[in-house]
């Protein structure tokens, strides 16, 4: 299985739910094109909800970063929620756990933005 | 792992695609179970040689249907070896940014090697003859 996202709003702030795998090819395409979207749209809020994703390899990494820088260019912010073990350990071993806010319950995530 | 298991090497010629990728991850985790790897090795290897496999497919042959990916799992109980080769110019190993550098955090991509290297115990790139890379990538359990 690939990965399967969908979205949900909750107050002003976009949570994406994805689950799978996000690796090159269509899962991470998918990811792109989600975060590109709702830009367009100015949802610029965002918290991604990884608790599903059992797999991420350098390329879905690279999605990430890229959901991250393109959201700060356009004035918001792109937050994780929920890492598995696996993808705790390739945020450490990239050292993007600098970069990221993370948080491990949604509600936490969410007052973050206010 | 099987009482009986001993040894076991499996050799194979791949596409350059992204099946082959998918192909390649699941022979090297079918090949660590029967090896008696334990689940958190088997998610090392798997990201290893998926992260390897790519740079083969896309990176080294760049999609080129004509050309090929080499790749040779070898198994004795305690130890995987992976060795996999493609049929591009060349790569060296040591010239490619560390990007976990704070100028390079944000970049999109140039992070394979990191986990290839993070993930195995072992893991050395050698050029080709008569051209390509070779890489050879050991997992001992943890």
């Amino acid at each position: 299985m690939s990965v399967t996202i969908t979205t949900r709003q909750v107050g002003d702030v976009t949570v994406i739910d994805a689950a799978g795998r996000i690796i090159l090819g269509e899962g991470s395409s998918a990811f792109r094109d989600t975060i590109k979207d709702l830009v367009t749209k100015g949802d610029k809020r965002i918290l991604l909800n990884l608790s599903e994703v059992s797999y991420i390899d350098s390329s879905g990494i690279g999605e990430l970063v890229s959901g991250f820088t393109t959201l700060s260019n356009a004035g918001g912010r792109l937050k994780l929620l929920g890492l598995t073990k696996r993808v705790h350990d390739l945020l450490q071993i990239t050292k993007l756990y600098t970069v990221f806010e993370v948080f491990d319950d949604e509600a936490t995530g969410l007052a973050s933005f206010n | 792992m099987s009482a009986s298991f001993e040894q076991e090497i499996e050799e194979h010629n791949l596409d350059s695609s992204l099946e082959s990728v998918d192909l390649a991850e699941r022979a090297a985790i079918d090949l660590a179970c029967k090896a008696g790897f334990g689940e958190d090795d088997q998610n090392a290897i798997s990201m290893a040689v998926r992260e390897c496999m790519v740079n083969a497919v896309a990176h080294g042959n760049k999609y080129n249907s004509r050309k090929k990916v080499y790749l040779k799992l070898e198994a004795v109980p305690g130890t995987l070896v992976v060795t996999i080769g493609d049929e591009g110019d060349g790569f060296r190993g040591e010239e490619v940014p560390d990007p976990r550098a704070p100028e390079n955090l944000l970049k999109q991509s140039g992070r394979g090697l990191l986990l290839m290297r993070a993930f195995m115990d072992e893991c050395e790139h050698t050029m080709r003859v008569p051209h390509g890379t070779l890489v050879r990538m050991l997992k001992r359990y943890s």
